[in-house]
């Protein structure tokens, strides 16, 4: 198991390594300039100049990018002579557009992520799985359609529309809650969840409506396995042939999956931040894209990689210890 | 063979009369089982046979009352010692299932649970129905996994399924079934997913666990082996009905129906008792949903014009008694089906009297 876990961790180091080379490289054949979005209108050609030194963008590429990686490791230094500026690792880069590191920007972005995405998993979860439980048990009744049904609805209604709703008709209309401003829970928890509730709620629809399905469709494929039909065999009652033959094998691939999407979401959730105008690193994305801001994108697309690639491990080593057939070989 | 005072009414321990079993899906209304009528005694053996699709299995899940009667329609009657089945409440039914009766199932792999060790599928068994500690019934899944022929079986007892050869398997299925010791015990397929060596191992510690245990058995299956191995009795279906009924003499040496007729030729030696697969008979056996008017086997049989007025082709053959406890379902007379017999397998059948 350690042996497994080293190599995981070695090829994830590997997977990273790469990942950084292509995003690395896409944006480097993009025909912007990093170094004319420096300095605003009026800049002189000397400034571009000088900027384009001091960000090493004058270095071959290679030489770039091995500064790039050196300085998520061990920290690099930009700039040269007495206009030195030294960014610790783990160094992602540094933002001139923002003036600050892309590490300060991204840690100051994850907090308001963090609980958007912590609070909306744990009532995804809860009312995803229970009511695809639900939906199963009464498969083929009106019950079941129905949760079926609404799960379609909330699956293809986009969650820009369910947000803008939300928003204009309990905030705007009818002032049920204040306007969104971001405070974290210790500071202000009533304020907090105020601001938080609606985000939960736009980001939970969209994913309890798919983890509905997802729960039914695992039950009613662990419900028609032969081994139910052995518990049933033995003399069971149907509420242990349930609970304790059927949820244990039913549920299971919904770890991987509730897995993945809980990490995915710790690298922002864009349009539901943007929304909200939550701080957080969903927001950020979506800014560093609109000003082209090179090194705080590679920055972000690399922390959620690897939030992601983190996450499949976790996930790996959760599925070998819930099923005895897995052997982490 | 001694014959248990725990009978019901009639004598028999089980009687099965007219059972029928319908599952309404979406394409219509699936005919699996027809009509199906027999009787079994304890330490007596039954075997079911039949092309797959035929309805086998699902007669054998309506008598351990495994299936959902919301969405199957059942019929008829299933009596065990007295007590009729299909009447008694779903609660009813699931005491006896795992005590009275049990059931051992065609793929032992898929058929246990991936996910807990033998040791707790067999004592959750033993619990279902015995009051006893999880240390009791941890020792008395021991004893029976011991029974069944796994060795070093108080270690085994805490093996996943899958650290499991497929013969092993199987045995822990026998033992998880024979726990709460039944009266009827149902094998559906048990062999067909074993090698032939671990076949005959299996078949014979079923038997051997019969003769201990006076138990009655039907043992469902495609193999002619296994019947000429196992049974006393036989019960030949064709499309959901029940199409030739009688001894294992009367199957073999004295069969009528010309579906069992195929079924014979197919196979290459009967009295040495090799096991072989039966190869298929021309054509393709009919949709439960819509079966030929006449007879379900008309669309294969090849002796219909010895029936006059294309009775074959209109009208459902009723099931006759041909000779004492020995029941055919055709059109034929019983010299024309018995002269049939003679010229398809020739040595093989008896001169009958
Ligand atoms: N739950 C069900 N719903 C609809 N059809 C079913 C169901 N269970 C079995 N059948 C159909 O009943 C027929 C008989 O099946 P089965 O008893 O399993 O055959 P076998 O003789 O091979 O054991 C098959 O055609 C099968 O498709
Ligand atoms: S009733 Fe007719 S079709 Fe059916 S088995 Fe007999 S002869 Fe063949
Ligand atoms: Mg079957």
């Amino acid at each position: 198991m350690s042996g497994y876990i080293v190599r995981r961790l070695i090829s994830m180091v590997l997977m990273l390594l790469l990942l950084t080379l292509v995003v690395f490289l896409l944006f480097s054949v993009l025909p912007t300039d990093p170094a004319r979005l420096t300095c605003g209108k009026a800049c002189t050609p000397e400034v571009i100049a000088a900027n384009r030194h001091n960000l090493g963008l004058d270095l071959p590429l290679w030489q770039q990018y091995w500064d790039f990686v050196k300085g998520i490791f061990v920290g690099r230094t930009y700039g040269s002579g007495t206009q030195t500026y030294s960014c610790d690792a783990p160094c992602l880069g540094y933002s001139f557009k923002r003036g600050e590191e892309v590490t300060t920007l991204i840690k100051q972005g994850f907090p308001a992520t963090f609980w958007l995405a912590t609070g909306a998993f744990i009532m995804w979860i809860v009312v995803g799985v229970s009511v695809g439980i639900y939906a199963a048990l009464r498969r083929g009744k009106w019950q079941d359609k129905t949760v079926m049904g609404i799960s379609l609805i909330g699956y293809s209604l986009p969650s820009f529309f369910i947000g803008l709703v939300l928003l204009y008709f309990i905030i705007l209309k009818w002032e049920l809650l204040p306007y969104p401003s971001y405070v974290s829970p210790f500071e202000n928890p009533v304020a907090f969840f105020q601001t938080m509730l609606l985000p939960w709620i736009v980001l939970a629809i969209l994913y309890a409506a798919f983890y509905m399905r997802l729960t039914r469709n695992q039950m009613l494929d662990t419900l028609g396995e032969d081994y139910i039909r052995t518990a049933r065999a033995k003399g069971l009652s149907e509420r242990i042939v349930i609970r304790k033959h059927g949820l244990r094998a039913g549920l299971t691939p919904i770890v991987t999956a509730a897995g993945l999407d809980l990490a995915g979401l710790l690298g922002g959730a864009i349009i539901t931040e943007s929304i909200f105008s939550l701080p957080g690193i969903g927001s950020l994305a979506v800014n560093s894209v609109v000003d082209a801001d090179l090194p705080l994108i590679v920055g972000i697309t690399l922390v959620t990689a690897t939030f992601i690639i983190v996450a499949n491990l976790i996930v790996d080593l959760l599925y070998a210890v819930i099923d005895p057939r897995v052997r982490l070989v | 063979m001694s014959t248990n005072s725990s009978t019901g009414a009639g004598g028999n321990y089980l009687d099965v009369r007219d059972l029928r079993v319908e599952f309404p899906t979406e394409d219509g209304l699936v005919r699996a089982v027809d009509g199906v009528s027999f009787t079994l005694q304890r330490g007596q053996t039954l075997a079911i046979v039949g092309e797959s699709g035929s309805g086998k299995s699902v007669t054998s899940q309506a008598i351990m009352g495994l299936h959902n009667r919301k969405s199957a329609n059942i019929s008829g009657q299933v009596i065990l010692e007295g007590e009729d089945l299909i009447a008694m409440s779903d609660e009813g039914v699931r005491k006896l299932r795992g005590q009275k009766m049990a059931m051992i199932f065609q793929d032992p792999l898929s058929s246990l649970h991936p996910f807990y060790t033998v040791g707790k599928q067999l004592v959750e068994a033993v619990r279902v129905h015995q009051d006893v500690t999880k240390d009791a019934a941890r020792k008395q899944a021991i004893a029976m996994l011991d029974r069944v022929g796994i060795p070093n079986p108080d270690r085994r007892v805490d093996d996943y399924p899958h650290q499991l050869s497929g013969g092993m398997r199987q045995r822990v299925m026998i033992a998880m079934a024979l726990l709460n010791s039944p009266t009827l015990l149902i094998a559906d397929e048990p062999t067909t997913a074993l090698d032939v060596t671990v076949q005959a191992q299996i078949l014979e510690l079923l038997k051997d666990l019969q003769r201990d245990f006076n138990t009655a058995i039907i043992v469902i299956t495609h193999d002619l082996g296994v019947v000429a191995d196992m049974a006393d009795e036989v019960v030949v279906m064709y499309g959901g009905r029940l199409v030739e009924h009688g001894s294992v003499r009367d199957i073999f040496h004295r069969p009528e129906m010309p579906y069992t007729l195929g079924l014979l030729a197919s196979m290459p030696r009967l009295d040495h008792g090799r096991s072989s697969r039966l190869d298929p008979i021309p054509g393709l056996p009919p949709s439960l949903i819509r079966l030929p008017k006449g007879c379900v086997f008309r669309p294969r049989c090849t002796y219909h014009d010895k029936v006059p007025n294309g009775l074959c082709d209109t009208e459902r053959p009723e099931l006759i008694t041909t000779a004492p406890n020995h029941e055919v379902r055709c059109h034929m007379t019983a010299d024309v089906r018995r002269a049939i017999a003679v010229e398809r397998l020739g040595a093989r059948i008896e001169e009958t009297a």
